[in-house]
């Protein structure tokens, strides 16, 4: 583009000669030069207006289909429901083995309040303590009266109670279905089951969830819509998990202790059959958790799976296999006994002095700590490491609740000799009494892993070998002898050839540095029948004692297995077991044949 | 030829005003305004009886200060759409000053009633906002400025309006009103733009927001936390923006029905703000749809009637008063759906408030008179291939 000069010099020259004013010319210049200006701005805005138009239109486009999006969406909240409600109601229930219901659903209402359309508060207010009569009056109306527009009153009412707020005839008080989680055995099997909370609340459904236990670890699997009308089959029976508990109960409460806890376990399928950890609680209406103090004392914590535990003498059976399995003793081998050993100065001792030696079966039978010791020795720490391992007992329980993977073995940090030593007599290395259980039947089944699962299970799955039959079978036999003549002879349940081992461990000090002298964790161990294994059975009591035989006793012997007995006499009938009945010489029949 | 090229209308003798009047405004624009208002009467029935009934008034109190607010503001549009445009900017000019004065003097003589921020003057029977006012006039004062920077050795018109949206912008966040403040910079910006800013400092502008925003984001926890509240997809059913989507998803694709909805007992602000949300909930998405095609419509028509407009200052007004009246309804919707943060702002012509209503008649008014159709002498500029059209 060429721009003109606005005075051209030729131009005005040849004006001033003509007479003509040159001041003309300028102006002429000046108007070109300004609607060329005018011109090409013209011509941008233009451009630009196009594009400003088309900005617009796409910014009302995107806000009018978001709102379609959103319309089409499904309510949060829903109040006058102009759109279908879908929050998954029908949770899937949760059965025993025998398909008996362990949790199910039960439609149920919440109560809330809409203070705007409530007519008079101080009788809403009035007749609703008399329903509730936790409710405070004063608190009531001053809500009705506030700000609020829209207030939760119970998240859960009955029938009856329904019924009684419809006869305020407040329009007020509104109702809104839920579907409420039910547990109908109470607290059986309330650590398995754990208990359900509402997720996602809305006026006309809220969404069960699980907060603990089976509920929680299966909490996809149940909530899926797809599988309501289907029931999760765990492999716990309720009737033994009943006695179970109900015997725990009564040891419990014989022996003072502070907690109990007791896995019964199938021993070639690793089913569950009873878990059970006292104190207990309601699923139905679960403590809070405490808020200080150790969580292990709430009846929520579970002690079977989540409690760590020093259990004593009864890992001296997995010593003493190793040692048969590795070819360094057999079952008569004699063990020197005569303590007390002393390493990196701990010393090491018996209960009793058991004299200079001991065959491999008695340092079982009469629990010698100083016999199994030298025997781990003999083993030495990697090898012993490598079969605690192989049993389960060094890594978290594969169990299908939600805190079994949180509980962790507490190993020894530096794992010398000394730990060689304390692990082989269940020092050092705190596990649950769930792995203990599934680490005997994967070592009396006959030497195959089992998996411990609380889902039944279909047929028998043999695991990697972990020790030979014929070991799994001395095994056995040593363990029946400790209740034939060692420290379980209250263990002895009639036609049943009750064989395990007993455990009394010191309980550490909370504080570190040492053991309490009077506090122990009382355990037993046990199989039933030895000769042909069927269930495993551990029982733990916290901090047990009893007066008997003119001294106070806090041994296993005297206290984890009696309860066990009890519990074996109870369940093995309810099991299908049939008991072994020693013929009585000659019957009352006698057969005659001509 | 001058006279007709530059806008100024011929005059006919004789040509009474009414019938002129009627020939040349937009009456595509002028209907969607009066259905606007007519909707907006209909939202206010449903939307205002809770909050009427709260102060203690009878139900439609606010119903019936709508509409007679509605009829100064639809008289003060229809007078002011039969100006012409030398008038418009007189007047909008006299205007802005007096709404500037009026605002400069809010924090002597203003109330805040009980609301935080000082933006009313209270006269007894009602209320007046001067900031509302002070949109339309800033924006015609604006347009004068930059059209007269486009004159041959006319004055430095964009940077003296750019100082003056300063100034406005400064006297707005002291009281706060940051939504207006972002309504009065964002209307310069877009005249700025149509003016012809080059695009080196477009693109530099965008990237300092970006760049602001950032640091913003990362140093202030109050910025950060509403933004990270703005882009969790979960939301506080209990908040007002909860209320909002869940009225909307309530209403579904017709509507709960008629006084059926429940949004507006739980929403303080449902006759203003949010009257959306009533809409979407009561009357359904075909509504909203409806809203926001009307609003589209007035926006979208403005501009392409623009586009043929030879005037500058006619052009840039019209486009500023287009844009600003298109953002603040997308702003009103676009919180309510959670496409932006949020921001009070009321939807123009629709929400309740007499200040609104008649600045928001008014702003029309000139968008209307600005946008009328006059003679563009095109068959000038083709005769004599002006303007670079070949």
């Amino acid at each position: 583009m060429t721009r003109i000069p606005l005075r051209p010099l030729a131009r005005i020259l040849e004006a001033r000669s003509k007479g003509e004013n040159p001041d003309r010319i300028e102006r002429d210049n000046l108007r070109h030069r300004h609607e060329e200006m005018r011109g090409r701005s013209r011509l941008r805005a233009e451009g630009r207006l196009v594009v400003l138009a088309g900005l617009f239109l796409c910014a009302f486009i995107v806000v009018g289909v978001r709102m379609g999006v959103l319309s089409q969406s499904e309510p949060r909240e829903t109040q006058g429901a102009a759109s279908g409600v879908s929050i998954a109601t029908a949770r899937a229930e949760i059965v025993d083995r025998n398909g008996r219901i362990l949790a199910t659903n039960m439609a149920t209402h919440a109560l809330y309040a809409q203070p705007p359309m409530m007519v008079d508060h101080e009788v809403a207010a009035r007749e609703l303590v008399k329903i509730f009569p936790d409710m405070d009056e004063e608190k009531l109306l001053a809500q009705f009266g506030g700000e609020r527009k829209f207030l939760w009153l119970r998240r859960k009412i009955s029938p009856e109670q329904q019924q009684l707020v419809h006869d305020i005839g407040e329009p007020g008080l509104l109702f809104g279905p839920r579907d409420m989680r039910l547990y109908p055995n109470g607290n059986l099997a309330a650590h398995i089951l754990g208990g359900a909370g509402f997720g996602r609340e809305g006026v006309s459904a809220a969404e069960v969830v699980g907060v603990a236990g089976v509920e929680k670890r299966f909490d996809d699997w149940l909530g899926d819509p797809e599988n309501s009308g289907q029931a999760l089959q765990l492999s716990l029976d309720l009737t033994v998990q009943a006695a179970v508990e109900q015997v725990l109960a009564g040891g419990m409460g014989i022996m003072s202790a502070k907690g109990a806890a007791a896995v019964l376990m199938d021993v070639y399928t690793g089913e569950v059959i009873s878990l059970a950890s006292l104190p207990d609680f309601d699923p139905n209406n679960r403590p809070r958790p405490l808020t200080q103090g150790d969580a292990a004392d709430s009846p929520l914590f579970n002690r079977a799976v989540q409690g760590l535990y020093e259990l004593g003498s009864t890992f001296k059976i997995f010593a003493a296999a190793q040692a048969i399995e590795l070819g360094l003793v057999n079952q008569g081998t004699m063990i020197n006994t005569r303590g007390p050993i002393t390493s990196g100065g701990f010393r090491i001792n018996d209960f009793h002095d058991y004299g200079p030696e001991l065959s491999v079966t008695d340092v079982i039978v009469e629990s010698s700590n100083v016999g199994i010791a030298r025997i781990a020795i003999q083993i030495g720490a990697e090898r012993q490491q490598e079969f605690l391992a192989s049993l389960g007992l060094l890594t978290a329980t594969p169990l299908e609740l939600i805190e079994a993977p949180g509980a962790r073995p507490l190993k020894p940090r530096r794992w010398q000799e000394l730990s060689t030593m304390t692990v082989s007599y269940g020092h050092g290395l705190s596990t649950s009494p769930l792995h203990l259980a599934a680490a005997y039947a994967s070592l009396l089944n006959g030497g195959t892993l089992v998996t411990p699962t609380i889902i039944r299970q279909e047929g028998v799955a043999r695991g990697a070998r972990v020790i030979s039959s014929e070991v799994s079978a001395q095994a056995r036999d040593m363990l029946r002898q400790v209740v034939v003549r060692g420290t379980a002879s209250f263990g002895d349940v009639q036609g049943y050839q009750v064989g395990g081992k007993t455990g009394s461990a010191d309980k550490p000090k909370e504080t570190g540095g040492g053991y309490y002298d009077d506090k122990v964790i009382a355990t037993f161990a046990s199989v039933f029948p030895a000769n042909d294994p069927r269930y495993v059975l551990v029982v733990m009591l916290d901090e047990p004692e009893i007066f008997a035989s003119g001294e106070l006793r806090r041994t296993a012997g005297w206290t984890a297995v009696p309860v066990a007995a009890e519990i074996i006499r109870r369940a093995a009938p309810l099991l299908g077991l049939k008991p072994e009945i020693a013929s009585q010489g000659a019957s009352g029949v006698t057969l005659t044949s001509n | 030829m001058t006279e007709m090229a530059y806008g100024a209308l011929p005059k006919r003798e004789g040509d009474p005003i009414l019938p002129r009047w009627w020939r040349t405004i937009d009456k595509w624009s002028v209907s969607c305004v009066l259905i606007l208002f007519g909707i907006g009467l209909l939202l206010g029935l449903a939307a205002s009886p809770p909050l009427a009934e709260r102060n203690g008034l009878n139900p439609f109190y606010y119903v019936q200060r709508q509409a007679f607010f509605g009829g100064v503001a639809l008289v003060a549009m229809f007078i002011t759409t039969m100006m012409g445009p030398n008038l418009v900017r007189r007047l909008g000019v006299l205007g802005f000053g007096v709404a500037f004065v009026a605002l400069a003097f809010l924090p002597f003589f203003g109330t805040d009633f009980g609301k935080g921020a000082v933006r009313w003057y209270s006269l007894g029977f009602g209320s007046v906002q001067p900031s509302e006012f002070l949109k339309p006039g800033f924006i015609i004062v604006a347009a004068w400025l930059m059209a007269a920077s486009q004159e041959i050795n006319g004055p430095p018109g964009k940077s003296m309006s750019l100082a003056l949206a300063a100034i406005v912008v400064i006297f707005l966040a002291l009281q706060p009103d940051f939504g207006q403040s972002a309504l009065i910079l964002f209307g310069w910006g877009v005249m700025y733009f149509l003016a012809g800013a080059p695009f080196v400092l477009l693109i530099a502008i965008a990237a300092i927001v970006v760049m602001g925003g950032m640091f913003a984001y990362n140093n202030s926890e109050h910025f950060a936390r509403r933004i990270d509240g703005f882009l969790n997809p979960e939301i506080d059913p209990t908040t007002q923006l909860g209320y909002a989507s869940n009225a909307i998803r309530e209403g579904g694709f017709f509507g709960v029905g008629v006084g059926e909805g429940q949004v507006k007992w739980s929403l303080p602000d449902a006759h203003t703000d949010f009257i959306i949300a009533v809409a979407a909930e009561e009357y359904g998405l075909v509504l909203v749809l409806t809203i926001i095609a009307l609003y589209t419509i007035i926006v979208v028509r403005s501009f392409i009637r623009l586009i043929a407009e030879r005037d500058p200052f006619i052009r840039l007004a019209g486009t500023g008063l287009a844009a600003i009246f298109g953002v603040q309804a997308l702003i009103n919707m676009g919180v309510a759906v959670r496409l932006l943060p949020a921001k009070g702002m009321t939807l123009p012509f629709v929400s309740y408030g007499g200040s609104s209503l008649i600045a928001g008649g008014i702003a029309i008014g000139m968008l209307l008179s600005l946008t009328r159709t006059r003679p563009q002498g095109s068959i000038g500029d083709i005769l004599a291939r002006r303007g670079g059209r070949q």
